[in-house]
């Protein structure tokens, strides 16, 4: 299979689009190819490559849709795949909330793309296996880990005359090190669209370290605690708060973002006056594609600012309903900080718990945006400026909602899983039980 | 924001894929489902291709599976069809040990030459991997079947029925749930049909047709005058079976305390959205509980989840040993406990089986993915720890010789490896009703179907809830109650068992997405019991004022 160029991937699109013959055609052409490597018990257990193209076809007559794929593109299996899409159009029941494809759009050139990540071989994968286990192995130590990367294309073009193209690279690494004797478990993960900012050395050694610390924890009673949740801690609330970003379930009346007696939550202060958060594609450290599988065009867009609801996003269709421009759902969430190192943080702390992660997050009420979830590989307590003693997890009940409102300090930002998310110090954070887990 | 996009894709409730399972192959037409594919004589010789090829490049062991997996799936909403699916998915997987080392590949192209080439390549990624390679492979001994068959024993297949019938099933339950209270109603019907070939150098050559299905419902009622909103899930399951698991049957019903009603082998969808919507409705001004110790009495539908998360998932042997601590953790129940033959994972009442071969089960198929031929096992006899869930590279690191027959791939372009079996806690051998758990209950919460659920990466610490709550007092249910999750250690939980219902109240629950590996593959899987009461566990309340 090829990553194709934009010029290829149209010339593609362009001949399947010749074959179509209905009231509207929408035409999805991808390729990706990754590779992965996985290690546990100090040793290699699983590496492989994969790579897939693809084109999906939507025909559509009137409200009625038929959608086909096929992974083949001479003119015979366009021609198929089209006509395949609108026979299944012609059998289909109407879709009542089908919107016409949308018309020519304007896409501003992403940054999503990186030679050096789109090159990476077996060899590297190996060295970066070998980087965690050499120096887990000189700490008495057990490596687990994972990375993956890949490079990838998409292309979106229709019968009204619309063409968006995008190239991708991407890739992810995390690591869990477990002491010998099985009494400490430190974690780390990096994600970046550039591996020439991959250390994973650097990675490994700051899981290695957080292991080593976290021997022999101590138990301390559950209850309401003063937190410093690195990124890696918070970003799992966080993103279930932005999926609640969501104007169709907030108007229907069920979502956190409902309004008593109808409505949404739209221009009201829902958390700590200096949480700001918005979406950029075209941010530096987190660059994503530029337009929606839909093909509306993103732009940088705010949802919170000094804590105020400024925007949800609204399908197409829910837009057409309310009267609204849609607005896509955030691909990135970028979390204004501070400039507090996690050093300051901690070193401005008389009494608190440092969190390195949060784990197994399930929606306990989607009323409050209650989650619950333990804490995971590095749990230390803080007294007056130090780490003490490594703690026991515990368990929480918390809401991101109440969790920003209850916001001390902002620290600076880091990367995690495509956002950008500063580490936070938060009062009353709800710990319910402890957890004997390393 | 990359993790839980699909999952955004799937609470809209909109939009062409509105599917929560990630939608593997190609779409095609539904009367395509009902083809037969490629005939087993062609398979076999495809099939012998790999294994040749790998014998004459030096592999001491090579298996193939030629798979075609079929979904068909349908989504509604209130009075419309939001999308109705069929995909078909067909390729061949191999894998082979070269140089002492696994290796696996896969391609769609099923031509001798297609097969020649990616035999090949597993060839040279075992090579490859065989230089950093540590751990020797020892195989537990297997017999070989000669060539044979099996099929999950359904009456109806679903792919048969109609698209349209499925249609207007499911819209005349969300009409149903409108009608009584139902403020919204999602309803979804997934079908899936594994034609499974899986043949070795050990001389299997087996040929599997696995049928599933899954019905399922969520109902909304709102109150927009205080704000408030509640959901109730469908007290359906995933099953083993045909399209008869959705044709009612009064004999399948269950009554359950309270007015719940509660389904065996036959589901009614109709009667639980009816049923559903008013629930939902009551939910909205049932009161919210107080946290404190009670006694729950919980229902299969229920209690299947927990077994899932306690008990399933610390007994496989590669989170005990290691494999998984990057992803989904390690294990509470280290070999040393297994070792010491007196560890009370509960108490003598508790007795926990691994069972392939259950019938209507989603895990039920008669051979394993890597020729095994599957059967049932206990983990937990009389409460004591007694065995794992291991597969042929595994069991010689328990000092067995017969692999367990627990080995699944999640399709024909993924590498096997040892997935959880149904897991199930036998019914208790007294005569008991679901009225005998609470008749003798001072304060206790009754708990229905699935609701929240959380456990630690070394399974100790769970907290779950209910899709249905009731308080019981002085043996009675009183009402509906709001906020109420259980909170326990896995160990603590099974040693406070009480009392368990006999084998008239056994069903199953069940699961279609358990989640394993990196990359991560889905697999399905039961648990079946009988409603259980458990005493003075600890329950917190889950409200907040926001």
């Amino acid at each position: 299979m090829s990553i194709y160029t934009k010029e290829e991937a149209q010339e593609i699109i362009n001949r399947a689009l010749k074959f179509s013959s209905a009231d509207g055609c929408e035409i999805n052409l991808s390729g990706n190819i990754s590779g992965n490597i996985r290690y546990a018990r100090n040793t290699v257990s699983t590496a492989g490559v994969n790579s897939n193209q693809n084109m999906t076809v939507q025909s559509n007559f009137g409200k009625k849709v038929g959608v086909a794929t096929i992974d083949e593109f001479d003119d015979k299996s366009l021609e198929k795949v089209v006509k395949r899409s609108e026979e299944l159009a012609r059998l289909s029941p109407e879709s009542p909330e089908f919107m016409e494809p949308l018309g020519p759009q304007t896409y501003a050139e992403s940054k999503t793309h990186i030679q050096k990540t789109a090159d990476i071989t077996p060899d590297f994968r190996a060295q970066v296996a070998a980087a965690s286990i050499d120096p887990a192995k000189k700490n008495d130590i057990t490596a687990a880990g994972f990375f993956d990367d890949s490079s990838g294309f998409n292309a979106m073009a229709n019968s009204n005359g619309l063409f968006a193209y995008n190239k991708n690279t991407d890739m992810n690494f995390t690591v869990t090190m477990r002491t010998n004797d099985g009494t400490g478990s430190g974690w780390s993960t990096r994600d970046y669209n550039d591996v020439s900012m991959f250390d994973p050395a650097e990675a490994s050694m700051i899981a290695i370290d957080k292991a080593l610390m976290s021997k022999e924890a101590k138990a301390i009673e559950p209850g309401k605690y003063t937190v410093i949740l690195e990124p890696a801690a918070s970003i799992g609330l966080l993103q279930n708060m932005f999926f609640s970003f969501n104007a169709r379930s907030a108007d229907e009346g069920r979502s956190f973002m409902a309004k008593e007696g109808g409505g949404n939550k739209l221009g009201e202060k829902i958390v700590d006056e200096r949480v700001t958060l918005y979406t950029d594609p075209f941010h530096e450290k987190v660059p994503t594609a530029t337009w929606t599988s839909g093909g509306i065009p993103r732009k940088k867009m705010m949802w919170l600012e000094d804590g105020v609801v400024k925007n949800l996003a609204y399908s197409r269709y829910w837009a057409k309903e309310k009267g609204v421009e849609p607005i896509p759902f955030p691909s990135n969430g970028i979390m204004v900080g501070g400039d507090a190192s996690l050093e300051d943080l901690i070193k401005d702390t008389r009494r608190g718990i440092l969190v390195t992660r949060l784990w197994y997050i399930r929606s306990v009420d989607p009323q409050t945006l209650l989650y619950t979830g333990l804490t995971r590989d590095g749990t230390f307590y803080i007294e007056n400026g130090k780490i003490k003693h490594p703690i026991k997890n515990f368990r929480f009940n918390e809401s991101p909602i109440i969790m920003l409102n209850n916001l001390e300090t902002l620290g600076q930002q880091v990367r995690i899983d495509g956002n950008l998310i500063p580490y936070m110090k938060i009062r009353d954070f709800t710990f319910t039980s402890l957890s004997d887990a390393v | 924001m990359k993790r839980r996009d699909f999952m955004y894709t799937a609470a809209l409730g909109a939009g062409v894929l509105a599917s929560p399972i990630p939608i593997i192959g190609r779409n095609i037409f539904s009367e395509e489902l009902l083809n037969p594919g490629m005939d087993v004589a062609t398979k076999k010789a495809m099939a012998d291709v790999a294994l040749n090829t790998a014998r004459g490049m030096g592999a001491t062991y090579a298996d193939a599976r030629i798979g075609r997996y079929l979904n068909q799936y349908v989504f509604t909403r209130e009075n419309m069809v939001q999308n109705t699916v069929n995909t078909e998915s067909f390729g061949i997987g191999i894998r082979v040990i070269a140089n002492g080392t696994w290796g696996f590949a896969s391609t769609n192209d099923v031509t001798p030459d297609g097969i020649k080439k990616a035999t090949e390549l597993a060839i040279s990624v075992a090579k490859a991997n065989s230089k950093i390679q540590t751990e020797e492979i020892i195989l537990a001994p297997v017999k070989g079947h000669g060539e044979i068959s099996w099929k999950t024993p359904i009456e109806m297949n679903a792919m048969e029925v109609p698209v349209s019938d499925k249609v207007d099933l499911l819209l005349e339950a969300n009409a149903r749930a409108l009608e009584n209270g139902a403020d919204y109603i999602s309803s979804a019907l997934f079908l899936v049909n594994e034609q499974k070939y899986f043949a070795s150098t050990e001389g299997s050559y087996i040929d599997q047709d696995v049928h599933r299905i899954w019905p399922t419902l969520n109902i909304t009622a709102i109150d927009k005058s205080s704000g408030k909103f509640k959901n109730r899930q469908g007290l359906g399951a995933p099953m083993g079976m045909g399209y008869e698991y959705i044709i009612p049957d009064k004999a399948e019903e269950i009554k359950g305390a309270g007015d719940v009603v509660l389904y065996r082998h036959s589901y009614d969808i109709v009667a639980d959205a009816i049923a559903g919507a008013k629930q939902a409705k009551e939910m909205l001004s049932a009161k919210s509980v107080e946290a404190g110790k009670y006694d729950l009495v919980l229902e299969p539908n229920h209690l299947g989840l927990t077994i899932h998360e306690s008990v399933g998932h610390p007994l496989e042997l590669d989170r005990v040993l290691g494999y998984e601590a990057n992803y989904a953790g390690t294990s509470f129940a280290t070999l040393d406990k297994w070792e010491s033959g007196d560890f009370n994972y509960g108490n003598e009442l508790v007795n926990l089986v691994a069972d392939k071969t259950q019938k209507h089960s989603l895990g039920a198929v008669g051979y394993d993915d890597e020729g095994v031929k599957c059967k049932k096992w206990d983990l937990v006899r009389d409460g004591i720890l007694v065995n794992y869930q291991a597969i042929r590279d595994q069991v010689h690191m328990i000092d067995q010789n017969e692999s367990h027959g627990c080995c699944y791939s999640q399709s024909w372009n993924d590498v096997q490896f040892q997935r959880m079996p149904n897991v199930s806690l036998e019914p208790g051998k007294e005569k008991y009703s679901i009225d005998d758990m609470i008749k003798d209950v001072e304060k206790g919460i009754y708990l229905v179907g699935r609701g929240s659920y959380s456990i630690d990466q070394q399974r100790y610490n769970f907290q779950f809830g209910g899709t249905l709550t009731y308080e019981i007092k002085n043996g009675e249910i009183t009402g509906m109650i709001n906020d109420a999750a259980y909170q326990s250690n896995t160990q603590e939980f099974w040693n406070s068992c009480a009392k368990i219902c006999d084998k008239d109240d056994y069903r199953m629950f069940g699961s279609f997405f358990d989640g394993k590996g990196q990359p991560g593959q889905v697999s399905a899987v039961s648990h079946g019991c009988s409603t259980t009461r458990f005493n003075g566990v600890n329950v917190i309340n889950t409200g907040r004022n926001i």
